[in-house]
């Protein structure tokens, strides 16, 4: 390493590094368009989730406090979004005043659970944060009587995709001889979205706030002991994974450009949840990769199971769609059996296990 | 003329869980002064420094500290006062190594380079942490993990220090060491109000003692003259008389 660049604080290597990855998820959505442009959707859902997860990280892996109803989050999020730019309403706002509206409420939400439920640790808070989740899916759900509000399980479409003045996200142009199509130009927004939710992220894990959250998730009474308003701090781990989950359902609801509760369902709060642990709860690379995974086996599975019992066994034995499910439950099994941390976990999680085994071996 | 009073408790009564544990009890630790509570189990002691640091609300009485009314106070601004306490087994985060600890225990300064500083002199202080700075507090020993909350208590520079019973579940060797730790604290200045079940080792270390039985203050004076008191002796040192 030369001494110019030791001085400049940051290694050459590193600035190559980051060079690389920025060239490979660059062209990343042409190569995926290669398979069909379904796999750049996939890449922008892998996104999606990323926000949601790391929104989720900062409830769960940060502040420790186990959350089963978050997904209530991205669905107001998304429900926002979805009443402020469809026909619904016949309201149509720039999605740049919306997303900062749907952090505000979903931040509202997280400040309206996390109030009544501060005194709440482990199972407790899980039950009632499920309950909480669940209240909001209900409600989206019947919501289209006496009043319409939500237009109830049929859902909200024709949803405003994302537009700059005349510019619209959804729709495929043409720049410097290359056609991007609409997935792709969602893809480099979503990008840009992602790279500032990981930038908030990593700024929030190493500040005062990201210490007192993790002097909280070790002793609640220590922490208090330590000066920590925990009350506060509580609050703004929910209120902040709040925002997060709601910035990440309105780019859904202007990506899918309709959606109905059935798409926030307790399935959804524990795929997502799910993200957090097998990434590895509190790293935030880790919980990035857990996103990344978990969106693309799935989808993986789908279109290799087929293939793959047709040259085993010369039939399908198996629907692919029951056996997509098999496979993916088995692998967040053995990734739980092998890698208990997560596959990437924070060295502070690991050290964790690692108290605990000792604890019990004494 | 004695020094000003720093923590002052008038008539106070805290209930725990639906008890009323603590009947008006008066107490007083003046500026550098070490005075212990003791008492047998269930006398009321930790409910009283629950008390008086907000983590049990108070029935009725009054806590004064530094000269202002703190009844009732949330234990996160007595700390940024310079009231601090090490709760009832000793509570240290037991993932982050003892550097992570102590600096934890600054969090109410933003000090920063003082911070470091004060760090390196409770090494100083405490050789044996600084031994095994890198290492998780969850590694350490029962004793050492008491030296640590104590050390990682004195981090936001308190004026008055509030212990509970540092010496519980210890070995007596172990027990040997705290009460030096104790020690070594007030000698660096701070004053502090030890709430002990081991009444001797607590008398010896003190300047004054309260006596607590069943939610009340039964006695209360000069701690060497507490030891030597008829009834203390057959109570709490297990003597005949």
């Amino acid at each position: 390493m030369s001494l110019a660049a030791r001085r400049s604080g940051i290694p050459v290597h590193v600035w190559a590094g980051v060079a690389l990855v920025a060239i490979a998820l660059g062209v990343l959505p042409f190569v995926a368009a290669l398979a069909g442009q379904a796999w750049v959707r996939i890449l922008n859902f892998a996104m999606i989730y990323t926000m949601l997860a790391l929104g989720l990280n900062i409830v769960v892996g940060f502040a420790g406090l186990l959350d089963l109803g978050y997904i209530a989050f991205y669905a107001v999020g998304a429900y926002t979004y979805a009443l402020l730019a469809s026909p619904q309403f016949g309201i149509h706002l720039p999605f740049w005043v919306i997303l900062p509206i749907g952090a505000s409420i979903a931040c509202l939400f997280g400040v309206l659970l996390g109030t009544p439920t501060l005194k709440l640790r482990g199972d407790y808070l899980a039950i009632v944060t499920l309950g909480f989740g669940e209240i909001i899916r209900i409600f989206l759900n019947n919501l289209n009587a006496p009043l319409n509000f939500t237009n109830g399980p049929q859902g909200i479409n024709l949803i405003d995709p994302f537009r700059i003045g005349g510019f619209s996200l959804a729709s495929t142009e043409t720049f410097f001889g290359i056609s991007f199509s609409g997935p792709q130009k969602y893809y480099y927004m979503l990008l840009l979205l992602t790279i500032a939710v990981i930038f908030v992220n990593l700024r929030l894990q190493n500040s005062r706030l990201g210490r007192a959250w993790e002097a909280i998730r070790e002793d609640e009474i220590a922490a208090k002991a330590m000066g920590i308003n925990t009350r506060n701090v509580k609050l703004l781990a929910f209120a902040m994974g709040a925002s997060f989950g709601g910035i990440a359902g309105a780019v859904f609801s202007a990506t899918q450009q309709f959606i109905s509760p059935e798409s926030f369902g307790l399935f959804e709060s524990i795929i997502v949840l799910a993200m957090v642990v097998l990434g590895g709860m509190g790293n935030i690379p880790g919980v990035i990769l857990g996103a990344v995974l978990l969106t693309l086996l799935p989808e993986v599975l789908r279109y290799t199971m087929e293939p793959l019992q047709m040259a085993l066994f010369g039939r399908v034995v198996i629907d692919a769609e029951t056996i997509r499910l098999l496979v993916f439950g088995v692998a967040l099994v053995a990734i739980m059996l092998f890698r208990p941390a997560g596959l990437w976990p924070s060295a502070v999680r690991k050290r964790e296990l690692e108290v605990a085994k000792e604890e019990a071996a004494a | 003329m004695a020094a000003p009073a720093l923590l002052e408790l008038t008539r106070l009564e805290v209930a725990y869980g639906g008890i009323h544990a603590v009947k008006g009890i008066d107490l007083i630790v003046r500026q550098g002064e070490l005075v212990c509570l003791i008492g047998a189990n269930g006398a009321g002691k930790t409910t009283t420094l629950k008390g008086i640091t907000g983590l049990q609300p108070v029935k009725a009485g009054k806590i004064v500290y530094d000269g202002a009314d703190v009844t009732g106070k949330p234990a996160f601004q007595l700390v940024r006062k310079g009231l601090s306490m090490v709760p009832e087994g000793r509570g240290v985060f037991g993932a982050l190594t003892i550097e992570e600890n102590l600096a934890m225990g600054a969090y109410s300064r933003r000090d920063r380079v003082a911070i470091k500083q004060d760090i390196e002199r409770v090494f100083g202080l405490f050789p044996r942490l600084k031994e095994r700075r890198k290492q998780t507090a969850g590694t350490l020993s029962g004793g050492e993990q008491q030296m640590l909350a104590m050390a990682r208590a004195i981090m936001s520079r308190p004026k008055l220090l509030l212990l509970d019973e540092p010496s519980m579940g210890l070995a007596p060797l172990m027990v040997q060491k705290v009460f030096e730790t104790i020690l070594t604290i007030a000698a660096e200045g701070v004053t502090i109000l030890l709430i002990e079940q081991n009444a001797k080792l607590a008398l010896e270390v003190s300047h004054r003692g309260y006596v607590m039985e069943s939610g009340t203050i039964t006695l209360s004076g000069d701690a060497r003259q507490l030891l030597s008191d008829p009834k203390v002796r057959e109570a709490y040192l297990g003597e005949a008389v």
